[in-house]
């Protein structure tokens, strides 16, 4: 392995003690992290690296470079994407064999594939926030010009994010940034491949008997469609109003914060009579709530847990009125004082199972819950003790969830005779 | 199945002087398997996505079969995009893997059963249409892949570069698969690579583009015999053409000791100087002294035959050869040989313009 070459940003020494002379697929367990099987182009793995996990993707040199760039990209433009580790090329094995090069990403703690996120079967509102959030990905992909080209449930990682997901862009491989923007056409076309791949996934779901009865594949895949449809007028379309309804500008910035976007451009015009005003939002960005919390609090968090936490922190600066105070001092006493002993107060046996902003968002349903039952105000260490004992200990780990996991079928395996049921009953 | 119809179709991005696709003019007949090919950025990927309806056209207008389909979007154009996507569905049988997108289409249930049943016969997967996908060869799993497409009926089949995630060896089979596959349905189809092999080996017709421009289209021989231009005769072919600049002699051009006939006619525009080209299966290979002195840099033996390359000197200027030669019985790396072309193979071009200056070649 004399010519193997390393592309990476930020190269991990650890990277060069892996076997990159042995095919992937005959890694040694100790290596492994997971063994995959599952649906994708090419063999992927979970291999262990240092304290990370990181997966390992055979694929061609020039598909492992572009993929690189591409994500090394997003990353630069604030998208959700797995972290691009290396692009190693020129693998060969102690015969002298050539390998297949491989691209190396970093598994993104908490994150999970959408088969991961349901014990039994996938129920309804499940369903819907997992195509919400993917929505909302393509939106954001779609605002920066960004082609994906096989949008899809697989190709994607979700966070818990306060109730809801927040979706990770992991399989770049049939991307294309378009530096013009997208046409119509394209954005139609990436919708019409979500539509079919997420009808395909729900569809094979239901064949192996894990879909709730009361979900329609087909029906939940036309969500994705009006979800984007509605996301993407709210965050592009021009919206024109008589003068004396100006208050609708702010209105539009409103809705759009509470949607977790920031307007940095809006365009403003009047009519040549200057009796209709038009405006249309020209450059939004994605994380309001998320930012403002980093900037007051220096925590960071998803867009919906940020929201839960600054309703939190909103509530603490009511009760703690002092004047003079300036809010950034008053967030701090707030990570100090509420935040951190909270963070701290959870066993280390259980830190793997939530990251600490979802956490903190789960004990203040709890503590909710637990006042509506009692019908007190439950103070919030009192609510920690409960919810550490009854609800967290009891949930699985998912700080490192890669199984069931995402994989390739790449090799022919013998035919299975089952028995032959009538096709037609079932097309 | 239909024509597909491009009228002076163009695609300048905003911002560019240069448009990505110029002004193309090109008709594919009905049942057509048509290949766009040329080298990275020459427009080819532009074109497909424009009859596609991903690409704006900025002036001009594509037809398929009658109807002008220019600010038609994607999904209501009846065309289907090949292998955008190999995903197969590990749970469900082959039979649902290829019908399900009709469901989504709302095709009732009959005839998604009638459609995929067609096609599995077409693709020789019936007797597999009960079994998961995990029970297939690689090669049945693709023909899956291309059912998902067929089942729908589009009246074109869209291929930009689907071979290129494939390695060396599954390229070659896959090809061939896909070309006779094409025959077979008849259905008309548009298919871009970079490849030129891929192109001579899989094109009724071949659409040679560079810089946003069509240069000549033809079936593969035509573009072989008769390049119309240097670019095409340099790009097509593998190894490629032998092209160097030559002096116009009395009564054909100069060929190192040598005059090569050349008809009088077609050189009367073409000043002291012409581009001349050989292919290497048509250079002629002695010791005798006569033609182009070329020192020979290495042999590649290929068997039956090998391959010659060595360099001569043209003005001064070095120029690299390459020559078909015998795979048992050729000269050596470090010795010199003499070359001459196959008279009826020598492609003449205008050294200024580049375009072709004998007539095509008809034997």
């Amino acid at each position: 392995m004399s010519a193997l070459s390393v592309t990476a940003a930020t190269p991990d020494p650890a990277l060069l003690d892996l076997p990159w002379d042995v095919p992937l697929e005959l890694w040694p367990n100790d290596t492994i992290a997971a063994l995959p099987k599952g649906i994708s182009r090419h063999l992927v793995r979970f291999v262990h690296l240092g304290g990370e996990v990181v997966a390992v993707k055979e694929t061609l040199a020039e598909l492992a470079r572009s993929e690189y760039e591409l994500l090394r990209t997003l990353q630069r433009l604030s998208i959700p994407c797995v972290d691009p580790v290396a692009v190693i090329v020129g693998r060969t094995q102690s015969d002298g064999e050539a390998l297949e090069p491989v691209l190396v990403t970093r598994h993104l703690r908490f994150s999970m594939p959408y088969r991961a996120l349901f014990s039994r079967t996938l129920r309804p509102d499940t369903a819907v926030r997992l195509v919400d959030a993917l929505a909302l990905l393509l939106v954001r992909l779609h605002i920066v010009g960004f082609f994906w080209g096989d949008v899809s449930l697989s190709n994607t990682l979700f966070r818990r994010d306060a109730g809801a997901f927040a979706a990770y862009l992991v399989d770049a491989e049939t991307g294309e940034f378009h530096e013009h923007g997208l046409s119509a056409g394209q954005r139609e076309h990436d919708l019409e491949i979500a539509q079919v791949n997420i009808a395909g996934e729900l569809l094979d779901l239901q064949a192996g008997g894990r879909l709730d009865d009361d979900i329609d594949p087909i029906e939940t895949s036309h969500g994705i469609v009006s979800q984007y449809r509605s996301l993407w007028n709210e965050l592009t379309g021009p919206e024109q109003f008589a003068q004396s309804e100006r208050w609708r500008i702010n209105a539009r910035v409103q809705r759009l914060n509470a949607l977790g976007f920031d307007i940095e451009e809006l365009s403003i015009h009047t009519d040549e009579s200057g009796s209709t005003v038009h405006i249309q939002p020209k450059v939004v960005d994605a994380g309001h709530h998320s930012r403002r919390l980093l900037q007051l609090t220096g925590i960071d968090a998803q867009e919906n847990q940020a929201r839960r936490l600054l309703n939190d922190l909103d509530a603490y600066l009511a009760r703690h009125p002092a004047a003079g105070d300036d809010p950034e001092q008053l967030a701090h006493e707030w990570v100090e004082r509420v935040f951190e002993p909270v963070v701290n107060a959870v066993p280390r046996e259980l830190r793997g199972k939530l990251e600490p902003a979802e956490l903190f968002h789960q004990l203040l349903d709890h503590r909710w819950f637990l006042s509506q039952q009692q019908d007190r105000d439950v103070p919030l260490a009192e609510a920690l003790t409960s919810y550490l004992d009854s609800v967290l200990r009891h949930r699985r780990d998912e700080a490192a969830m890669y199984n069931p996991p995402t994989g390739a079928i790449t090799l022919p395996i013998d035919i299975v005779d089952e028995p032959e049921a009538d096709w037609r009953s079932k097309v | 199945m239909a024509t597909v119809t491009f009228e002076n179709a163009t695609r300048l991005y905003p911002g560019s002087s240069r448009p990505a696709v110029d002004s193309i003019d090109l008709t594919i007949e009905d049942g057509e398997f048509l290949v766009l090919v040329g080298p990275s950025g020459c427009g080819k990927s532009t074109t497909l996505r424009m009859l596609a309806g991903l690409e704006e056209v900025t002036s001009g207008s594509i037809h398929i079969g009658d109807r002008n389909v220019t600010d038609v979007p994607p999904k209501d154009r009846d065309i289907a995009m090949v292998f955008q996507n190999y995903a197969l569905y590990p749970h469900m049988t082959v039979a649902e893997n290829m019908g399900f997108a009709l469901k989504i289409a709302g095709v009732p249930k009959e005839e998604r059963a009638e459609r995929v049943l067609e096609a599995a016969k077409m693709l020789d997967l019936e007797p597999y249409l009960a079994r998961k996908p995990k029970a297939l060869s690689g090669g049945q799993r693709q023909r899956v892949a291309m059912g998902r497409a067929i089942v729908r009926q589009p009246q074109v089949f869209l291929m930009d570069e689907p071979l290129s995630n494939l390695d060396a060896k599954l390229r070659v089979q896959t090809r061939t698969q896909i070309a006779s596959l094409q025959r077979r349905l008849g259905i008309t189809t548009v298919y871009v690579t970079h490849d030129q092999t891929e192109a001579l080996t899989m094109g009724d017709r071949i659409a040679v583009l560079k810089d946003g421009v069509l240069q000549q289209v033809g079936t593969p021989r035509e573009l072989y015999e008769a390049p119309t231009n240097v670019f095409v005769a340099g790009f097509i072919g593998s190894p490629a053409m032998n092209l160097f600049p030559a002096d116009v002699a009395d009564g054909g051009v100069r060929f190192g000791s040598m005059t090569v006939p050349v008809e009088r006619a077609s050189l009367a525009d073409a000043g002291d100087s012409v581009t001349i080209g050989v292919r290497p299966e048509d250079v002629v290979v002695s010791r005798t002294g006569e033609g182009l002195r070329v020192d020979v840099d290495v042999v590649e033996e290929l068997g039956a035959d090998g391959y010659l390359y060595g360099h001569t000197e043209v003005n001064g200027n070095r120029v690299d050869i390459v020559a078909r030669v015998d795979g048992r019985d050729h000269p050596d790396a470090g010795e010199t040989v003499y070359i001459t072309p196959e008279p009826h193979h020598l492609h003449v071009f205008d050294r200024e313009s580049g375009e072709r200056l004998v007539p095509p070649i008809t034997d």
